[in-house]
């Protein structure tokens, strides 16, 4: 849907940095929505550094019964708030454990897209000619490999670790970001005040990084918002297709277990419902508050 | 014309490129491409034949526009375990994955454009502040997730529909179009297809929905409801009409992006099809069955992006003649 809309910073001047910084921050306060994605980040951001205290025991540890029988399949109870795997593992333990890896996935992901993303926007729309072209050319490229396959294979070959997941994650994300922030720089880049910078003896870089990259930040942060997202989503994907990292205990790891472990069969919906619903309110929460900054800062999208 | 040629031009070089990338993707790996899958349980003969194959003695230019000439003659080369053409492995499932696909697409499709139009229509009410969230709730689930969910529920809990494949076992049928006309098949695919399409109406539901609301303040539409038609009418015979246009492309679009995502659903549900065989590939490191699954799916998605791209300009004028001057 990039070609759809293309949005429009409401930028006649350029804003500084620090001007720009002190709205992106009062904005969740202005849009419901944003404010609860945002409320939902921060939830799962303390889930995650309070781990060990809101979930004691080991994710894999295999526990036993007062009467020393293996504690399988025991049904959601005061000592097991979701029950136990097949194997006698705490469920509610790996979903509090499983934030851990989820957050750290998708915001490593959506660090590089982010960064690569607008840097390869800010570079090929404000130098334009052969450097344009042939950074487009390989994001078109990037653009029209066919996603989960590509990690698939990418992973498969190269081996099951979260780090090659968030590798292909970011490969294949980063030409969403760079060509809309792209577009946006050919604007910004006639406005008057980068014309006065250049004026003034401004060297491309600065003019680049100190007059245009600020008011492109917020189009950064939308798309950082929706790549945690998708990584959440792909590496749950890959993990439940058997490529995912064996060491680590994530929610596509959980959802992969119960499923080859015949939960479904079962009806254990307290082991495969939350880990679904924990990755559902980490995605909405990005599609909310990247909505949100787009209707603070590209107005012509508001009141859709 | 010349459009028409330019947007076959570009596809079909992301094509070449995407194939590209798939065979410096497979050499450039640790070890040689062999080690990947060459275990003991091979002879040197066979060993010998699948250096031949590849032609891994040459350069790498070389064995570069082998591979290509290999592909344009729809040569994808043997499968490692099946023992069979890669060709013949993929026709036998691409039926399955193809009718999977647009059975979800139009059904998603019908009625995401329907709904999207009415709640545009409902704008301001409670039912718009919670069907909406629901939908976006269903677009940020994980495919596969949603399929677990639907499986325990209709198939295990309740009994309605096969737990997975594509035929029960010990039925027989004298050829393929048979088995797929038949009542055993569409039970087999009611579940996935529910599946796939819960998670694909999002996209055409908001879409829709949000055309709508812009093409309801176009002057036509005030025009229309100047001339005093009624409301109903306006919806279908003014807005939809002019709504509808990017929802055709997107559905395009989303055949080739679902033959992607297909590969989780297909396995949840183990459905015979493309995306399956892939990962079943990748893991036993079957390397042409994987390169020629892989290249489908692709081949499949520039095909799409190039019928996305000839509607587009059938359908809005404006993008033909607007380039042409």
């Amino acid at each position: 849907m990039a070609e759809r809309a293309e949005p429009v910073l409401p930028v006649r001047t350029g804003w500084p940095l620090l001007a720009v910084l002190r709205r992106m921050a009062a904005m969740p306060l202005r849009d419901p929505f944003a404010f609860t994605g945002l409320l939902i980040y921060v939830l799962f951001v303390l889930v995650a550094l309070f781990a060990d205290q809101l979930a004691p025991t080991d994710p894999l540890e295999i526990l036993f019964t007062k009467a020393g029988k293996l504690a399988a399949n025991v049904p959601p109870s005061l000592d097991f708030p979701l029950g136990t795997t097949n194997l006698g593992r705490d469920i509610y333990a790996q979903l509090v454990h499983g934030t851990r890896s989820a957050l750290a996935v998708g915001l490593s992901a959506a660090i590089i897209v982010a960064i690569v993303g607008t840097v390869v926007g800010l570079v090929a729309g404000y130098f334009g000619g052969m450097v344009d072209a042939v950074l487009m050319r390989i994001a078109d490229m990037a653009l029209s490999l066919p996603f989960l396959p590509f990690v698939i294979v990418l992973t498969g070959f190269l081996g099951a670790s979260t780090s090659n997941i968030v590798l292909a994650v970011a490969l294949l994300l980063w030409p969403n970001s760079a060509r809309v922030i792209r577009s946006q720089v050919l604007t910004l880049r006639e406005r008057a005040y980068v014309e006065a910078a250049r004026v003034t003896g401004a060297s491309s870089w600065r003019i680049l990084f100190v007059h245009i990259a600020p008011n492109i930040l917020p189009l950064s942060f939308v798309y950082a918002a929706i790549a945690i997202g998708w990584a959440i989503i792909t590496e749950a994907s890959v993990s439940f297709l058997g490529f995912g990292d064996s060491e680590s205990v994530s929610w596509g790891y959980m959802l992969q277990d119960a499923f080859s472990s015949q939960a479904l069969s079962r009806g254990q919906y307290a082991w495969f419902v939350p880990p679904g619903v924990c990755i559902i309110l980490v995605v909405v929460a990005g599609f909310f508050i990247s909505r949100g900054y787009e209707e603070v800062f590209m107005p012509r999208l508001r009141g859709r | 014309m010349k459009l028409v040629l330019e947007r076959f031009t570009h596809n079909a070089l992301a094509l070449l490129a995407v194939t590209t990338i798939l065979f410096f993707m497979f050499r450039l790996m640790p070890g040689t491409p062999l080690a990947a899958f060459i275990n003991e349980n091979l002879n040197a003969d066979q060993q010998q034949a699948m250096l031949e194959q590849f032609g891994l003695d040459r350069p790498m230019w070389q064995q570069y526009f082998i591979y290509l000439g290999n592909l344009v003659q729809g040569e994808f080369g043997l499968s490692f375990f099946q023992r069979r053409p890669v060709l013949d492995i993929l026709l036998e499932v691409l039926p399955n994955s193809l009718i999977l696909t647009l059975a979800s697409l139009i059904i998603a499709y019908i009625f995401g454009v329907l709904a999207g139009a009415w709640l545009a229509w409902k704008r301001g009410s409670w039912i718009e502040r919670v069907a909406v969230p629901a939908v976006l709730a269903t677009r940020a689930a994980p495919e596969f997730w949603i399929g677990m969910v639907l499986l325990a529920l209709l198939s295990f809990n309740a009994g309605w529909f096969p737990s997975g494949g594509a035929s029960s076992p010990g039925l027989a049928y004298t050829n393929n179009w048979q088995r797929i006309a038949s009542w055993d098949y569409l039970h087999h695919l009611a579940l996935p297809v529910l599946t796939l399409a819960l998670y694909l109406q999002g996209l055409p539901l908001l879409l829709m929905r949000s055309n709508m609301l812009e093409v309801m303040h176009e002057e036509f539409v005030t025009m229309a409801r100047m001339k005093g038609f009624s409301e109903w009418r306006i919806v279908i015979n003014h807005a939809a009409r002019n709504a509808l246009l990017p929802v055709v492309t997107a559905f395009a679009l989303g055949v080739g992006l679902s033959m992607g995502g297909n590969v989780v659903i297909e396995t949840v549900f183990s459905w015979p099809g493309i995306g399956r065989l892939l990962v079943q590939a990748v893991s036993v490191h079957d390397y042409p069955l994987a390169q020629g699954a892989f290249l489908m799916i692709a081949l499949v998605l520039a095909l799409m992006n190039f019928v996305a791209d000839l509607l587009y300009m059938v359908l809005d004028p404006r993008v033909s003649h607007g380039r042409k001057g």
